[in-house]
């Protein structure tokens, strides 16, 4: 039983990273309605940036301060040259157009900082002596609770997450321009019609989604090293997004949590009868497909109306 | 003045209903074929034949099976490159397990094969549609490569997956030259791509063009949604199917399932979308143009890097063709969003009133 709440545990902590990168995905698809399949390229591009400063030797705020602005930057670029010209064009070949920025960003973020992988230490301090939030088990819950081990870093990547959807709701509920956002979301038109400017509206969803990419390339480099595979997180981001439903900040979440943590039990419990595990490659897809049989539009997606 | 079909006067209903109503039509494809056939044989060396046209062949009809799908049936598929991966290791199978089962057979065989699995995973769109779908499709693709790689079966328990294409003998003919490869993948090509172009006339194309506009009203009018939405993802299937078999039968000869990565498929989505969303010219104009694309920038970075002696790196050059092929991908999306397809028909409507537009 403590082994079952170990994986349990450790599967909705991991679960939490995915939801990161989730939570740009709706982000974008929320205010503009474009599937953001680049949203991996974006947080590696953030990922790398960051550690290439931190290694140039600067300040960690510094260093997410200028790769922020980056980001922002990046962000508004892709309005401006990608959205823009192709706005009424059915959401498939704004699909397709964020894939092509996939590839881009990939060669250019390899271009800048090389291909090779980097270690990342989140640390307050570059001198020796430094705090650093490492993988490592954190024992006095281990003592707490009978043995169960959780990483220290997977716990604070938790509270990371929990503090950015504060601030995410925070912004979207209480401020002017989350009230704009909201109202794009909800209608583009009639949002024009009110007054809103929508192109400045998707620059800044498009900054936050950078934002949101940097804090998940910092947790994400932080775990695995920043490399190239973390652009393919964009596809563990998926199933997440099918359970939560597309549109649902609270659904990245609470599908990041069953999708992390039905995984971690899938691959311990079920793997060792398919072929000798490995499944967690397609658990998750198949396990969002069989969801949305009972439940098109995921947990918390709109319910789609046809009229004919 | 060349091109108008003036003065061409239909005076029964077959002649009315043939896939190619004008004359010249009938004449170009006809001389495309025959070039296609004997022309290009001749002209072309080992290597056109083998590292251009083979694959591009073979991905002009894996295109065409996701044209049918997504452009004909609207159901967005991300999951092409399982069914090719299918296709081909079930003709493996077939070939390894069947003694002296014919190559052609094995290759049907092996595309109902994959129409089966495709109508598997074709079941979720009876519920679910867009990018849910989608991303549905992808269990397709991430389980079937798994299921190839981690059951010894399919790949004859060789060590790494890995297997090695029979040789193809049809009638006593052993295919073993690359030209004979090229012959009999065009023939596979051109006898599929008739298929699908008449089958876009019939009733069964319609209705998928009735599900694909709008699949509420489709089933007001009377047209089965399940039946209709199951044979596209069979049809599609079939078609990916066959040619992931030739995809390792006539082009690569050692495949291992990973050949049939996300990768090929979002390439083949490529093709679709640049070539054309519903157009079966379209499917081989995206081919070709996703074909062509990394070798005409690799040839043009070499001539830039000889232009200027100096010897640039080569990750700056494979990042630099990553972005270059992102953006022409981005510009050429802007530019003709309705793709290839759409040009060539903007080209013949302005051929039809050439010399005098007015």
């Amino acid at each position: 039983m403590q082994f079952f709440f170990e994986v349990l545990l450790g599967g909705l902590l991991a679960g939490i990273m995915y939801s990161l990168v989730a939570l740009g995905f709706v982000l974008i698809y929320k205010a503009s309605g474009v599937f953001n399949f680049a949203q991996g390229a974006m947080v590696f591009f953030a990922a790398i940036t960051f550690v290439s400063l931190l290694e140039g030797g600067v300040n960690i705020f510094l260093a997410m301060l200028i790769t922020l602005v980056a980001m922002v930057l990046i962000g508004i670029a892709t309005e401006r040259v990608v959205l823009r010209p192709l706005i009424n064009q059915p959401q498939i070949t704004l699909f397709m157009a964020t894939i092509g920025l996939t590839f881009f960003l990939e060669g250019f973020a390899q271009l800048l900082f090389g291909s090779q992988p980097h270690g990342l230490e989140l640390c307050d301090q570059i001198e020796e002596p430094r705090n650093c939030i490492r993988d490592e088990p954190m024992t006095w819950f281990a003592d707490l609770t009978g043995g169960i081990n959780v990483s220290q870093f997977d716990v604070f990547a938790a509270f990371v997450a929990a503090a950015l959807v504060t601030a995410l709701a925070l912004f979207f509920q209480k401020t002017r321009i989350g009230r704009a956002l909201r109202a794009v979301a909800d209608d583009h038109q009639a949002a024009l019609a009110v007054g809103i400017p929508l192109q400045h509206i998707w620059a800044i969803v498009w900054g936050v989604a950078g934002f949101v990419a940097l804090i998940a390339g910092m947790m994400w480099g932080a775990r695995n090293g920043v490399q190239y595979a973390l652009t393919f997180l964009a596809l563990k981001a998926l199933p997440v997004l099918l359970i939560g439903g597309f549109e649902s900040v609270p659904g990245a979440i609470l599908g990041g949590l069953v999708i992390g943590a039905t995984e971690k039990l899938a691959e311990v419990y079920l793997g060792p009868y398919f072929a000798g595990g490995g499944i967690e490659n397609w658990f998750p897809y198949v396990f969002a497909l069989v969801f949305l049989l009972f439940r098109p539009q995921g947990l918390f997606g709109e319910k789609i109306i046809e009229r004919v | 003045m060349l091109y108008r079909e003036a003065g061409q006067f239909r005076s029964s209903y077959a002649e009315d209903q043939q896939i190619f109503p004008i004359r010249q039509d009938r004449i170009a494809v006809a001389a495309l074929l025959v070039f296609a056939f004997v022309g290009v044989p001749l002209l072309a060396n080992q290597y056109w034949l083998s590292a251009l046209l083979i694959p591009f062949l073979i991905l002009s009809l894996a295109a065409l099976g996701l044209n049918i799908l997504t452009g004909y049936a609207g159901q967005l598929s991300l999951g092409t490159a399982a069914f090719m991966a299918v296709g081909a290791f079930m003709t493996y199978n077939f070939e390894l397990r069947i003694p002296g089962m014919p190559i052609l057979v094995s290759f049907a065989l092996a595309g109902v094969c994959a129409a089966a699995v495709g109508i598997v995973f074709g079941l979720p769109s009876l519920r679910i549609k867009g990018f849910y779908l989608a991303v549905a499709t992808l269990a397709c693709q991430f389980f079937v490569l798994w299921a190839l790689t981690r059951f010894g079966w399919f790949s004859n328990y060789s060590s790494s997956g890995v297997i090695t294409a029979q040789k193809i003998v049809i009638a006593g003919y052993a295919f073993e030259s690359t030209r004979s490869k090229y012959l009999l993948t065009l023939a596979i090509v051109a006898v599929m791509a008739l298929a699908a172009k008449n089958l876009m006339r019939t009733g069964t194309g319609r209705a998928f063009m009735a599900v694909r506009d709008m699949d509420v009203a489709a089933e007001v009018i009377g047209i089965p949604i399940m039946k209709t939405k199951l044979l596209a993802f069979a049809i599609s299937s079939f078609y990916c199917g066959v040619a992931g078999a030739l995809y390792a039968y006539c082009y690569l000869g050692t495949v291992e399932p990973e050949a049939f990565n996300l990768d090929l498929s979002f390439r083949i989505l490529f093709m679709i979308i640049l070539g054309g969303v519903g157009s079966i010219l379209g499917s081989f104009l995206g081919a070709a143009f996703i074909t062509l694309l990394p070798i005409f920038l690799n040839i043009s970075s070499k001539a830039i890097e000889g232009a200027l002696g100096i010897e640039v790196s080569h990750a700056l050059v494979s990042n630099l063709e990553l972005m270059i092929f992102g953006a022409l991908i981005v510009f050429f999306l802007i530019v003709e969003p309705h793709g290839l397809a759409r040009l060539w028909q903007i080209g013949k409507e302005k051929l039809r009133l050439w010399p005098f537009p007015h």
